[in-house]
């Protein structure tokens, strides 16, 4: 008996060595051709019945599974180093952003930054100059908090018509992490800021050494000097090893891969603060220095570029969020705006962070248009597209957060259409 | 005020008024973390220009100097004369405003010629960021503001002139009313 089972346990081992062999025989025939999954080690199917077979070894770093493929989109047509790439919305779960999906922008590509040479200035108008190490930011109090993050770009291709086939392409520029940090605060009371503070010039250490200026008031309320992302380091794209973050203000503000705080008395008047970042009204004045993300919400399925498989029971599934605070209230239409249901709101609700909402709804195979409009804590309502149009014309360029409408065609196919 | 700190202010201002400079070993009061940065350190970063042109360094130069340096270096995606929009139009873009985003240009819509200089030296050419030297920065500089109609060809601009350079849209600006649209309280409530 104790033979017998002995025979077995090591009839299976050799076994399992033969599978090795085959799968690393296989993984070699993928890398000379060139083809194959890019997971290393697993080019066969998966089997039948995954009980009946060993498992896969531990692993020091986990990646995901190798039959999820969701990725970041970017725009066809500008260089690698340039622009915007981004979450696809629609294929993410709950509220977290996975770092690896949360969207990036950027001008002069992806510095790298080795941490143990990463020094954060602090200087200008304080009393006590100083310059940290990150060993020495890390030292500090920390705190961590659930916050989204959005391009004050995001949504801007959806002005005039209607352009992004996907959710993830009108509304792609929005995520939401878990930050973990030391407040702004507290090294600014720190260095001792001098009489006549009243602004941050914050500054980046990658090649367009991107720089805004921020109003003392936010700098000592909420910011975050972080460098932590859903647990772990940022990512490089997301300012490894140190960022700002301001809570509820458009992303640009959120200073990546961070390296100077110079306190000063007036705008430095940047050229993403001056310029760039200004939003062109009708009378021909753009106004500058808008920095709050206004409460917004998009259904993120059915959306853009799905297809319904037939008349029947869906869950309509969205995100909303305000800059302002809480989200209060999801409404969602089935019949283009004609009447509203309020959706459930899925906990946690926190402030200045992702919402889920969900609604069910029978869909009877006609034809329909789906919109979703969120109300926050200030008594806010987002907007629809032609009341955004109405106030700021149509060359504002940034700060769209109007009402997104989804044709659900007979066939149930959905598009991207204004009402 | 924590005690602590008191006694670091009691403390500084004996070292002021005693010895009379500022002192080297300053540290973060309350956890003691960080050193004061040296003169080079801060100037090697704290290359922002303002408005008023504090910080622009010596040299100058004209467009007639940066024309064929603008060729070689910039105009590859910025267009022959400032005009593609694919990577931010220069110049050439729309005569009135509001324009679209794709025809707003230095001339019609930026507020500072500093600014200019400032974007430059540090983030331009796209491949090459910061390895212009000052009087090369100048002359591009010069050569834009001379493609918008703001200067003449052989204006000079330096660290007295730039500053002066009065931008067509300087005014153009306004503060941010949001909420200006919905049915929104004013203050938020948190």
């Amino acid at each position: 008996m104790h033979n017998a089972a002995s025979k077995s346990e090591s009839s299976r081992q050799a076994h399992s060595r033969r599978r090795f062999l085959k799968s690393g025989a296989a993984l070699g025939a993928a890398l000379v051709t060139g083809a194959g999954h890019p997971i290393v080690g697993r080019a066969q199917p998966a089997p039948d019945d995954p009980s009946k077979l060993l498992g896969g070894p531990l692993r020091p770093y986990g990646e995901r599974a190798r039959f999820e493929q969701s990725v970041r989109e970017r725009p066809p047509g500008t260089l690698d180093e340039f622009g915007g790439s981004f979450t696809p919305l629609d294929e993410t779960l709950g509220i977290i952003t996975p770092s690896a999906l949360h969207f990036v922008a950027q001008r002069d590509g992806t510095p790298d930054i080795d941490p143990q040479k990463h020094r954060l200035l602090i200087h200008g108008l304080v009393d006590r100059p100083v310059i940290l190490t990150m060993e020495e930011i890390k030292r500090l109090p920390s705190t961590s908090r659930i916050l989204f993050l959005e391009c004050a770009g995001n949504t801007a291709s959806e002005w005039r018509v209607p352009t992004g086939k996907s959710v993830r392409r009108t509304h792609g520029l929005t995520s939401c992490s878990e930050w973990t940090g030391v407040p702004l605060a507290l090294l600014l009371r720190e260095a001792g800021v001098s009489q006549g503070a009243a602004w941050i010039l914050a500054e980046g250490a990658d090649a367009t050494g991107n720089e805004r200026s921020l109003p003392m008031a936010k700098a000592m309320d909420d910011v975050l000097v972080a460098y932590g992302q859903n647990g772990e380091a940022l990512r490089p794209e997301n300012g490894y090893p140190l960022r700002l973050i301001v809570p509820g203000w458009e992303g640009n503000v959120n200073v990546k891969w961070l390296r100077r705080l110079t306190v000063v008395d007036h705008p430095y008047m940047t050229r993403m603060e001056s310029t760039r970042h200004a939003s062109m009204m009708p009378d021909g004045k753009a106004r500058q220095f808008a920095f709050v993300m206004e409460a917004k919400s998009v259904i993120i399925f059915p959306s853009g570029d799905q297809r319904l498989p037939g008349p029947g029971l869906y869950e309509i599934r969205g995100l909303a969020w305000s800059g302002r605070g809480l989200v209060r209230r999801v409404e969602v239409s089935t019949d283009g705006g004609k009447t509203w249901r309020d959706a459930r709101l899925q906990e946690p609700i926190l402030p200045l962070a992702h919402t889920r909402f969900r609604l069910d709804w029978q869909w009877d195979g006609r034809e329909t248009v789906l919109q979703s409009r969120c109300t926050d804590e200030t008594e806010y309502v987002q907007p629809t597209l032609a009341e955004l149009v109405g106030v700021r014309g149509l060359d504002s360029f940034y700060f769209n957060n109007a009402i997104q409408n989804w044709k659900v065609a007979a066939d149930g196919s959905v598009h991207n259409v204004h009402a | 005020m924590s005690t602590r700190r008191l006694w670091w202010l009691v403390g500084i201002g004996m070292l002021i008024t005693t010895v009379g400079v500022w002192p080297a070993a300053a540290q973060l009061p309350t956890y003691g973390v960080g050193r004061p940065p040296s003169a080079e350190e801060v100037k090697a970063w704290a290359l922002t220009i303002q408005p008023d042109g504090q910080g622009l360094p010596p040299g100058g130069g004209t467009a007639t100097l940066g024309k064929p340096l603008y060729e070689e270096r910039c105009a590859s995606c910025h267009g022959e004369r400032g005009e593609d929009p694919k990577y931010i139009r220069l110049a050439g873009g729309a005569s009135t405003l509001p324009a679209d985003r794709a025809r707003l240009t230095i001339g019609n819509f930026w507020q500072y010629a500093t600014t200019l200089w400032s974007y430059i030296r540090r983030a331009q050419p796209f491949d090459e960021p910061g390895s212009l030297t000052s009087d090369q920065v100048y002359a591009v500089t010069a050569y834009l503001l001379y493609l918008n109609g703001i200067i003449g060809e052989q204006e000079v601009m330096d660290a007295k002139t730039l500053p002066l350079v009065k931008m067509p849209n300087r005014d153009g600006f306004v503060p941010d009313p949001r909420p200006d649209v919905g049915q929104a309280s004013p203050q938020p409530k948190r």
